[in-house]
């Protein structure tokens, strides 16, 4: 009989720390300590707490271990395992106390989960684990005693909408569906999840795949859909992977197949991989793709509800929006919309990164707001002050201190100018240039633009040049307009949600920091001393010690003086390297804001561009 | 898989195989693994708590382990911890010991009065 269930994180970010190597030492020392009858190994999906990694759990006691080594797995099972006396030192401490069940852990108190309840708890690849969890309970009383409208009409009631970005009231949508009469339907889950930073819905389709398919035979059923399509991108292999096996173990218990719990309905599914596009997460683009066309969008009407995949109605849904479901039909609806605010309902997942301490996946109720997000769940900044965070990636925009308190929904964040988008939450701190990271976001979309349309094409082009002007020193007057005035129009005139968005970061951060773009235009200055053609350095002679290092590691040699005069940095022909702020023993390197006089004239004289 | 019934016959099924992790357990048995411990035989007697605990098929009883208990003279030292009643702590014992205390305290609810060295 097993005695002790040992789960060990194997999400991405657990599994690129190592979460592997320690599963296969534990088995190794089981097997040496004659242990392996009575203990039960369990690979599971994200936990949550990504920085923490890799991370495991043991139950019966639910202790909560961080920051495994391999060389740590021995004195687990010795101490722990053998003897009873679990590690403190491999413990989570905060706030100087020991936390030691994952309860008491601060990350997971505010925390809600209802689409990653099983994640980081059962085995993702097994049926029986999902089952036991109460899998499967709501297909099956939908297809015993529930009618199409019937089923929609909850969903309506749930208050649920998209989770993927826009935030369509998901009830609306499969009603659409199912007016649509049509010999064939179809049912897509969106998992062509694209923005830097984000990875809810891979977090899901690996920690937990038969949920999203069971919401997926939800959504089938309740439009009249025989048929679905999980369009996976292909840089996801283990989420590719366990939708797989968990279909092909579904088809062999008759969960999947022509007459699912003896109802008639019959319903199959498959994964479509996807090359990566960021475009293809808009659903005609989507759509195209997997007809095998170039994944390029077309224009809405008609809607694909009308005339989607291979001309059939269809409705696309992302993975959290299937993932909900579940939980809607086994809770019922009241329950659901009990959580959140106004119009949004239920709970959100957000990854969330950047300068924060607790880094990872983390499901709060809808509402919450934003300090609470990064100050409670996050658990604070990592260095630095807080300075913005960027919401909804590279689609979204920006928000600043004084929004901290808006509670987290749907309108609030459209309001603000950001967005929910498909839920990436990344940190700044005050060492970040605004400017420089809407030119990172701008860069994405130009690349990411599937060039159908004009405005995103060409528009998303020019704004970069003027943003890559600004932050090289070529700066104008009148370019924080122009760059206003093409990103209205580029949102306007766009054909998908890519060009609709795609000036978002740009307007969002001159909104918010207007005055560090003046500062890089006007005074050809970088106040966050990160655009390098912006910045100089010096040293401080009553500082230096004249040890004549930053001489002696200067690439360019630019650098000279004596242990008397100490020492000097020449600007003209310095190349900004850093090298002598990284070495100087004393700190007398200083990087200052803006162009050095020197370099200014002589960039002034010769008419030219300054670097 | 054909009716709902069918489905919950395997919920139930692997609910039992996932049921440390429930905290829904009826009787928790703690066996005293400290160094004194383990060498008067704690590790035999465990083995025997789990063998029998799965051979009688007995689903709300997990056994856990702790460390050092301080009474190296009776170990082997078990706690049976029930909700709601005394815990029952029982010294010296040993396989045979073990499988008279399941038979007896977890399957009939009678502990097993010979052993006992402290009820709290």
């Amino acid at each position: 009989m097993k005695r002790i269930d040992l789960l060990i994180c194997c999400g991405s970010g657990c599994v690129s720390a190592g979460a592997l190597k320690i599963k296969d030492r534990f088995i190794e020392l089981l097997n040496e300590n004659d242990l392996r009858s009575e203990v039960n190994i369990i690979e599971t999906g994200c936990m949550g707490p990504c920085d923490f990694g890799p991370v495991l759990m043991i139950y019966p006691e639910g202790v909560f271990y961080q920051k495994v080594t391999v060389d740590d797995v021995e004195e687990i099972v010795t101490e722990h395992f053998l003897k009873g006396r679990p590690l403190t030192r491999l413990m989570v401490t905060e706030d100087e106390k020991l936390r030691v069940t994952k309860k008491e852990i601060p990350f997971y108190k505010k925390q809600v989960k209802v689409a990653l309840e099983n994640c980081g708890y059962i085995n993702p690849e097994s049926m029986d684990e999902y089952i036991a969890t109460g899998g499967f309970e709501a297909i099956g009383k939908i297809l015993e005693g529930m009618t199409q409208v019937e089923t929609i009409n909850i969903v309506k009631e749930s208050g649920l909408r998209g989770r993927g970005g826009g935030g369509f009231p998901t009830g609306l949508k499969w009603q659409f569906g199912l007016n649509n009469q049509a010999d064939q339907k179809f049912i897509i889950c969106n998992a062509d999840e694209g923005d830097p930073g984000a990875f809810m819905d891979r977090s899901l389709l690996e920690g937990d795949p038969y949920r999203v398919l069971e919401g997926m035979m939800i959504a089938g059923y309740a439009i009249g859909a025989t048929k679905g399509y999980f369009y996976i991108r292909a840089e996801y292999p283990l989420a590719i992977k366990r939708i797989n096996l968990a279909l092909e173990e579904l088809r062999k218990v008759g969960l999947i197949g022509d007459n699912i719990f003896g109802s008639g309905f019959a319903f199959d599914a498959e994964v479509r991989t996807g090359a990566g596009a960021f475009v293809c997460g808009e659903e005609t683009a989507l759509i195209s793709s997997i007809e095998g066309q170039r994944g390029q969008p077309t224009p809405k009407p008609p809607f694909p509800a009308e005339k989607g995949l291979w001309g059939k109605p269809t409705v696309v849904n992302n993975v959290e929006t299937l993932a909900n479901l579940t939980s809607i039909f086994n809770k019922g609806p009241e329950w659901f919309s009990s959580m959140g605010v106004g119009k949004s309902k239920g709970t959100k997942v957000f990854a969330l990164t950047g300068d924060v301490k607790n880094t990872g996946l983390v499901e709060v109720p809808m509402g919450i707001t934003l300090r609470d997000l990064i100050f409670e769940v996050g658990g604070g900044m990592t260095k630095g002050k807080f300075k913005a965070v960027q919401l909804g990636g590279p689609s979204g925009g920006c928000l600043t201190e004084k929004d901290l308190d808006t509670p987290i929904t749907y309108e609030s964040l459209v309001e603000k100018g950001a967005m929910m988008g498909s839920g990436g939450v990344i940190v700044m701190n005050d060492a970040k240039c605004m400017v420089n990271v809407a030119k990172f976001f701008l860069d994405f979309t130009v690349e990411e633009s599937c060039g159908k349309c004009f405005p995103c094409r060409l528009g998303l082009k020019q704004m970069y040049g003027i943003m890559d002007n600004i932050t090289k020193g070529r700066g104008k007057e009148g370019d924080i307009d122009e760059l206003i005035r093409l990103g209205r129009h580029i949102k306007q005139a766009s054909l998908c949600g890519l060009g609709q968005t795609a000036p978002n970061p740009v307007l969002s951060t001159i909104r918010y920091f207007r005055e560090e773009y003046e500062a890089h235009v006007r005074d050809k200055s970088c106040p966050a001393k990160v655009c390098t053609s912006l910045i100089h350095f010096d040293i401080d002679k009553s500082k230096c010690i004249g040890c004549s290092l930053c001489a002696r590691k200067c690439p360019v040699e630019c650098i000279s003086g004596s242990r008397e005069d100490k020492y000097a940095i020449h600007q003209i022909e310095c190349t900004k390297c850093g090298n002598c702020f990284d070495v100087c023993p004393v700190h007398a390197v200083k990087i200052i804001p803006g162009v050095h006089y020197e370099t200014f004239n002589i960039a002034q004289a010769a008419t030219k561009d300054i670097y | 898989m054909k009716t709902l019934a069918d489905l919950r016959k395997i919920r139930e099924k692997a609910q039992h195989d996932m049921k440390l992790r429930n905290s829904g357990s009826r009787i928790k048995i703690v066996v005293g693994m400290g160094t004194s411990g383990i060498a008067m035989g704690a590790r035999e007697v465990m083995k025997t708590l789990l063998n029998e605990i799965a051979t009688r098929h007995i689903v709300d009883v997990i056994v856990s382990q702790t460390g050092e208990k301080g009474l190296s003279s009776m170990e082997p030292v078990i706690d049976v911890i029930e909700e709601g009643k005394e815990t029952i702590t029982y010294g010296n014992v040993n396989p045979e010991k073990a499988k008279r205390i399941i038979a007896e305290h977890i399957v009939n609810g009678q502990p097993v009065t010979d052993y006992i060295i402290s009820r709290d």
